[in-house]
């Protein structure tokens, strides 16, 4: 029973690999079977729930893993339990919604295995015990995404809005590996229990705030928060119920998670509490500002999400138990509205055909149903009793109100922000669902009573608990307790209810609803004004700017590849060159402390100096001719130099092998010679000097390498083992013979290998010779390719 | 001796690299070859060249004083360069027969690119 979450995590998994098997099984029924795994889910966690106790948490120990160090260790305390709940719950409904939603849709089964991975990654990544698993998922969240956002890839805008949303989050995931990292070499662990339980604060340690900005950057990044926010709104792109997933339960709140999880190991500091209560406090207002703004249903939810997502930010930022307490329970209140307010939007397209609300209007009669449920969720986001979003929002204010030296900024941005919500809440019910005498009653493609049930259930379900969360809050005591305790608030107890009795906060609230209303009926003023400031802001268009930023990116990266990969490869040889004299120059010189044997050197014989003078003006000569022959003759001169340089010296292997070497390659030298072009002189004489004064400076320098080595290993252990084991153990009396067939017999079998292949492709380029004379004979210039295709394989 | 043969390996190392540089192809072939040769020669230097006889075990003995051959392991070593030596070089040697053939020219500016113009 112990494991069974890592097993059904696995199978999330499984199921979304074969769902391109079931769904050949199931057809359009595919999404109603697979919410059977999820529902499994929400059940066990229900049930561990109840076994929780307020101070206890459970690890789920497996020995599976990615790799040692990366086991998949589940945690189980209140916090996890409160996100996995909504994941899995809301995962259960968005699949139903979907089998109905994404009928028409084709590449069904691809939908449903991105959606199974992505429900998968996130509930792995919350119950996570380990850092790297938990980054591991945060990132295949990430790329199920990309592929969720971009499903609809004919159209060029949803391909952009997911490279878009790839590009962000992926850099808050390169971020967010970055930190793990960091804190698991500072504290020497990678398991959440452990860092928690050994309350470790990284707060004191030199790296601090570069691993807070990091985490924050993530966070931040995932969460779509200002200036990151662009990408959420484009993310509109996707099916709508991967919308409504994405904005209720997972993905943006994934940053949230992160920030909450995070909090005991670096919360609480100045930069915490300064750097989340701005961007918090910014977005908060923005969203709602831009939301007010918006005609297509879909938007206007889009921006009330990152307003929401700003207030869990800012929450978290506030950083006292109150504060983490509203954090926590706004969490479960914007899941609940707003999972159900997207499944709305998804319905009353699929029944009118548009989303553009000031083109709806007077749908109560027709979608009754609908309406009720859309006023639930509308008043729970306008955070008006009796539902939960009442007591979201109460908290939030008394959380807001505790700090005196920030409230001047929070509680007006707050306030207003809140005064928004409630208008939109009222303008999107007005305008949907009450009916406008001049205009003509829409008609509908579907009636309300012929959707089947799975289609409106998840909004009414999502309406229903939040309205029986708002009635009874107790019920969430335990986990929110338990959760908090886990943040680091032993002293934390709390309780919630609906009536806090008459105080401040509750005349803030009146405030703010009079305040919204009063909006709602200046709303077209309103309206009007934030449109031209969004026009006016369009100017500085995020989502074109980023867009932008990629292309100079792109542009500047081909750029410098250009420039460093020119083409010309006598100058990447010079670079090569100038590169390895500097480097090893500065190095050479820096070695002193090598003890090397004082050897003498041994004296200079005249016939062998004379040998090498000879070689030297062959190659001298060679390196100056002005005609092929004498150019390779004098090498051949060179060659057999050396030669007779190994034979002088006792290596008589050597010098036998050289002078094969040599003759087959002055054979083969003069066999080609008569399709060789004459030599001519290609460069001018500044690059001829040029060249020529690296030519010398790498000789000087080699040479200087060679004296600098002192002829060194005069030494030979491991000659001496050869000379010692070659008859007694290889029964040869050639030690060097020996060497290359026995003791290195394996080296040998790869240098036949190179022969081997040198020897083919000799062969064939002579071969494909004759096919080109024969084609040129018959006129055609194919042969060409053949080439080409030899020269790259 | 070891310092001429020095000198020696750095005068080889000079003249290779100025042919690699050139832009004729059958210049920077015989480039490599003298490169490779000089390399060759500094593994060589390296095993010692205090005049020794050649690494054989006599007949009749079991095994040798190493002090009295010369070390077999740097000529097992250059023994196999020199045969991947000629393998390359016999592999460039028909592969410029061949450019030389299809593009009619021997210019290394002109193999910029990948591409067939």
């Amino acid at each position: 029973m112990d494991n069974i979450l890592s097993l059904l995590i696995g199978l999330i998994f499984l199921a979304g690999l074969a769902t391109p098997l079931l769904y050949r099984i199931w057809q359009k029924n595919t999404g109603i079977y697979l919410a059977v795994i999820p529902l499994i889910i929400f059940v066990v966690l229900i049930s561990e729930l109840f076994q929780l106790a307020p101070r206890e948490s459970s690890v789920l120990e497996t020995t599976m893993g990615f790799l040692p160090g990366m086991e998949f260790a589940f945690r189980i305390d209140g916090l996890s339990l409160i996100f996995g709940l909504l994941i899995s719950g809301i995962g259960v409904l968005i699949l139903l919604h979907a089998s109905y939603y994404m009928a028409k849709y084709e590449r069904q089964a691809n939908f449903y295995t991105y959606l199974m991975f992505f429900m998968g990654a996130m509930i792995g990544m919350v119950f996570s015990d380990n850092l790297l698993v938990l980054f591991v998922f945060w990132e295949i969240t990430s790329v199920a995404s990309f592929f969720l956002i971009g499903f609809d890839h004919h159209a060029e805008k949803s391909r952009q809005a997911a490279l878009q949303a790839l590009l962000i989050t992926g850099f808050g995931g390169l971020c967010l590996f970055f930190a793990v990292i960091l804190t698991g070499n500072i504290t020497g662990t990678y398991v959440i229990s452990e860092l928690l339980e050994q309350s470790i604060h990284l707060g004191n340690h030199p790296y601090y705030y570069l691993i807070l900005t990091l985490t924050i950057l993530a966070a931040v990044t995932k969460s779509a928060q200002f200036p990151f926010h662009f990408w959420l709104p484009g993310a509109m792109q996707a099916p709508t119920p991967v919308s409504a997933y994405l904005h209720s339960a997972t993905m943006v709140n994934a940053g949230i998670f992160l920030l909450m999880r995070i909090y005991p190991i670096m919360g609480g500091t100045m930069m915490w509490k300064y750097s989340l209560m701005l961007t918090g406090v910014i977005t908060m207002f923005l969203g709602a500002f831009f939301a007010m703004g918006q005609r297509d249903f879909k938007r206007i939810l889009a921006f009330t999400t990152i307003s929401a997502l700003g207030t869990m930010t800012l929450l978290v930022g506030i950083d006292t138990p109150d504060s983490l307490k509203a954090a926590l329970i706004f969490f479960i209140v914007h899941g609940l509205y707003k999972g159900g307010l997207f499944m709305i939007a998804g319905i009353i397209d699929k029944s009118t055909g548009t989303r553009d609300i000031y083109d709806l209007h007077g749908l109560f009669k027709k979608m009754p149903v609908t309406a009720i449920v859309t006023l639930l969720a509308l008043i729970s986001m306008a955070g008006l009793p009796p539902m939960l979003g009442f007591i979201g929002k109460e908290l939030i204010y008394e959380a807001k109100m505790q700090l005196p030296d920030v409230s001047w900024l929070l509680l007006p941005l707050g306030v207003g922000a809140n005064m928004l919500m409630v208008a939109i809440s009222i303008t999107v019910f007005y305008e949907l669902f009450i009916p406008d005498k001049k205009r003509k009653p829409i008609e509908l493609k579907y009636r309300e009573r012929d959707l089947p049930l799975r289609f409106i259930l998840g909004p009414i379900l999502l309406a229903v608990v939040g309205l029986f969360l708002g009635l009874s809050p107790k019920i969430l005591e335990i986990p929110v307790d338990n959760g908090l305790y886990f943040m680091g608030n032993q002293m934390a107890h709390i309780s919630l209810s609906l009536w806090h009795g008459f105080n401040d906060v509750l005349i803030l609230s009146i405030f703010t609803v009079l305040s919204g209303i009063f909006i709602f009926y200046i709303r077209r003023p309103v309206t009007r004004m934030i449109g031209r400031i969004i026009t006016w802001l369009d100017h500085l268009h995020l989502p074109t700017l980023f867009s932008q930023l990629i292309n100079k990116y792109l542009k500047t990266a081909a750029k410098n590849t250009n420039l460093l990969q020119h083409g010309y490869h006598r100058f990447y040889l010079l670079t090569f060159f100038l590169a390895v004299i500097a480097l090893m120059g500065i190095q050479i010189f820096r070695i002193t402390d090598i003890q090397l044997p004082e050897l003498t050197p041994s004296p200079i014989k005249i016939h062998v100096a004379l040998l090498l003078l000879v070689t030297a003006i062959s190659v001298i000569f060679a390196v100056f001719a002005k005609s092929r022959l004498s150019a390779i003759l004098a090498m051949g001169v060179v060659g057999y130099g050396i030669a007779m340089l190994y034979l002088y010296y006792g290596a008589i292997d050597l010098a036998i092998t050289q002078f094969l070497a040599e003759t087959v390659l002055m054979v083969l030298f003069v066999m080609v010679i008569y399709y060789l072009p004459e030599f001519a002189i290609l460069s001018n004489k500044k690059s001829r000097l040029r060249d020529g004064i690296i030519s010398v400076a790498v000789g000087v320098f080699v040479t200087l390498v060679v004296l600098k080595a002192k002829f060194l290993n005069l030494e030979t252990p491991i000659s001496e083992f050869f000379a010692a084991n070659s008859y007694t153990e290889a029964h040869g009396r050639n030690i060097v013979n020996v060497i290359l067939v026995d003791f290195r017999a394996l080296d040998t079998l790869g240098e036949l290998t190179v022969l081997t292949l040198a020897a083919a492709g000799v062969y064939s380029l002579f071969r494909f010779q004759i096919k080109t004379l024969k084609k040129k004979k018959s006129g055609q210039q194919k042969p060409r390719e053949n080439v080409d295709n030899k020269m790259h394989g | 001796m070891e310092y001429v043969i020095a000198v020696f390996i750095g005068l080889l190392y000079a003249c290779g690299v100025y042919l690699i540089l050139r832009r004729s192809i059958v210049k920077v072939i015989l480039g490599v070859f003298v490169l490779s040769n000089a390399t060759n020669l500094i593994i060589f230097l390296s095993g010692g060249i205090q005049r020794g006889g050649a690494p054989f075990i006599p007949e009749g003995a079991e095994t040798v004083d190493p002090a009295t051959i010369s070390d077999p392991l740097p000529q097992a070593l250059i023994l196999t360069a020199i045969v991947i030596s000629l393998g390359i070089s016999a592999y460039i040697l028909a592969l410029k027969y061949r450019y030389f053939d299809v593009t009619g020219t021997h210019d290394l500016d002109q193999l910029k690119n990948t591409d067939q113009r």
